[in-house]
């Protein structure tokens, strides 16, 4: 699935990042998790309280919002019920999307080559960690894979944050409670079940700004063009100038 | 070649922000709301599939809410309702009629006379919310037996009691099941919560329990069973009172 680099020019090269399977996942999952997050806020608007274990002791909600403003829900007035179906047929193209990507990296290879952290990588996650808080971003050859901390970020999202959201979300049925009996007791009860729904999707939303604060910080149009065409640009020979943009164009 | 050009770059942008923008637009047009309605049979019969004729989830007696919510009609303001109320229910008598062979009129007396099942369940509502109460009631597949259904009957609709608006003449509530999850084993029409005769404000005399779905589906103030063919002409044609209102007939997610 690899192909050769293609030189740009003296000190730039275009390499193949993302084939065509991990850019469709990609953005059908934006799509997905856009109207997830936003017809989810809608739902929760109709009880905007959480709670632990198996039901509601309505008096020891352990957070309540007051109100969830429309600009933040869809649809954009109060309707639980289009909220839901909206909610549900979303859920379902992302499971299915879902899926897919997780094949295609299993079996592909890609989870291994390209986001299983090396022994070495993993006794360097302070170093990552302040690089990252610098905002300094690996150049050259050292861009041309995820860095540790990436790498760990990804899997986090991909392999438990995600499929979180699928679990505790069916966990919230009660005919899938009655389907996987085992389901509940595991999450800690129904209303466990809503609340971690809940951390979850807020895991993802929080990594979902991050993501996009630093990709726009590490070269937007690189990054962006990455994940459209699949290759992504680094330098050959990074230069210690103050030069720090792989924004301009190459050709 | 291998980089996006500004004129593809503008369009990314464009797109980008039209697409933000129209969620709200998308979600209010009647056709884009027909397909994503069409994600309700899917869920069904991916649904059903795995779970068959498996039982919710039953408890034990220390798990019983002691503040369980009564939702939606609280206590109908009917005239036909408070007159059997202020006699306790005693002339109540549950209606069964529609595709069957012998029509019933049952007193809350011969109710209690057919087979029946307790439970200890959550009741979980579509607004998000769980409360576990204790529940006995006649099967409902008792009820059906004895009034015999006929081969074309495919659901059965609940008529209640009760308007959520508690005008006289408003709609009445309602909603429906098919013959599959009628004949359930938890399915029961329960005349008694906790031990004790069930309560006005959570249904009295006789409310549904459909221990997998969701609370809209679990009628309160039950006046009469209908066993119909289609449901299309009744009330405006999608099955119930919530089911009118955009809400899904299959609730069990």
């Amino acid at each position: 699935m690899t192909r050769p680099d293609r030189p740009l020019g003296p000190d730039r090269v275009a390499t193949w990042r993302h084939p065509w399977p991990v850019r469709l996942t990609h953005w059908v999952n934006v799509i997905c998790l856009v109207f997830l997050l936003m017809t989810g806020l809608q739902i929760l608007k109709a009880h905007p309280h959480l709670y632990w274990g198996l039901d509601s002791t309505f008096d020891d909600a352990w957070i309540s919002f007051g109100t969830i403003p429309g600009w933040l829900t869809l649809p954009g007035y109060r309707d639980l019920a289009a909220g839901r179906n909206w909610h549900f047929f979303f859920a379902w193209i992302f499971v299915a999307n879902g899926m897919l990507y997780l094949l295609y990296i299993l079996f592909s290879g890609r989870l291994a080559r390209m986001m299983e952290p090396s022994r070495e990588e993993l006794a360097h996650i302070p170093d990552s960690v302040v690089e990252h808080a610098k905002l300094k971003f690996p150049e050259g050859e050292a861009a041309r894979t995820y860095n540790v901390i990436q790498k760990l970020t990804y899997l986090v999202v991909l392999l438990i944050l995600l499929p979180m959201m699928l679990v505790t979300g069916l966990g919230m049925s009660p005919m899938m409670n009655a389907a996987i009996p085992e389901l509940l007791p595991i999450l800690g009860g129904r209303q466990s079940a809503r609340t971690l729904h809940f951390i979850a999707a807020m895991g993802i939303t929080a990594f979902a700004v991050v993501h996009v604060l630093l990709v726009f910080l590490s070269g937007p149009l690189n990054n962006l063009r990455s994940m459209v065409t699949g290759w992504y640009v680094i330098r050959t020979e990074p230069e210690p100038s103050e030069e720090t943009s792989d924004d301009r164009d190459p050709s | 070649m291998t980089v996006i050009r500004p004129d593809r770059r503008h369009l990314l942008l464009a797109g980008g922000a039209l697409a933000l923008s129209g969620c709200d637009g998308l979600v209010r047009n009647a056709q884009a709301q027909c397909t994503v309605k069409k994600a309700e049979q899917v869920s069904k019969r991916t649904q059903r599939a795995l779970a068959r004729d498996a039982l919710a989830p039953e408890y034990e007696e220390k798990d019983i809410s002691k503040d369980f919510r009564a939702n939606g009609s609280v206590d109908p303001s009917a005239a036909e309702y408070r007159a059997l109320k202020a006699n306790d229910f005693r002339d109540y008598q549950l209606i069964v009629d529609g595709l069957v062979e012998t029509p019933l009129a049952l007193s809350l007396a011969e109710l209690r006379g057919l087979p029946s099942r307790t439970q200890i369940t959550k009741h979980d509502c579509v607004e998000g919310w769980t409360s576990i109460g204790k529940w006995k009631g006649a099967r409902l597949s008792a009820v059906l037996n004895r009034a015999r259904l006929k081969p074309e009957a495919k659901f059965v609709v609940f008529h209640c009691f009760d308007a959520l608006d508690q005008t006289e003449d408003g709609e009445r509530y309602y909603t429906s099941v098919d013959i599959r999850e009628a004949y359930h084993e938890q399915t029961i029409l329960a005349y008694e919560m906790n031990d004790e005769i069930l309560p006005i404000k959570h249904g009295a005399p006789i409310r549904l329990r459909l221990e997998r779905q969701l609370g809209y589906k679990m009628a309160k103030y039950i006046k009469r069973i209908e066993a119909v063919e289609s449901f299309a002409h009744i009330g405006r044609g999608k099955g119930g009172y919530w089911e009118d209102r955009g809400y899904e007939w299959y609730a069990g997610i």
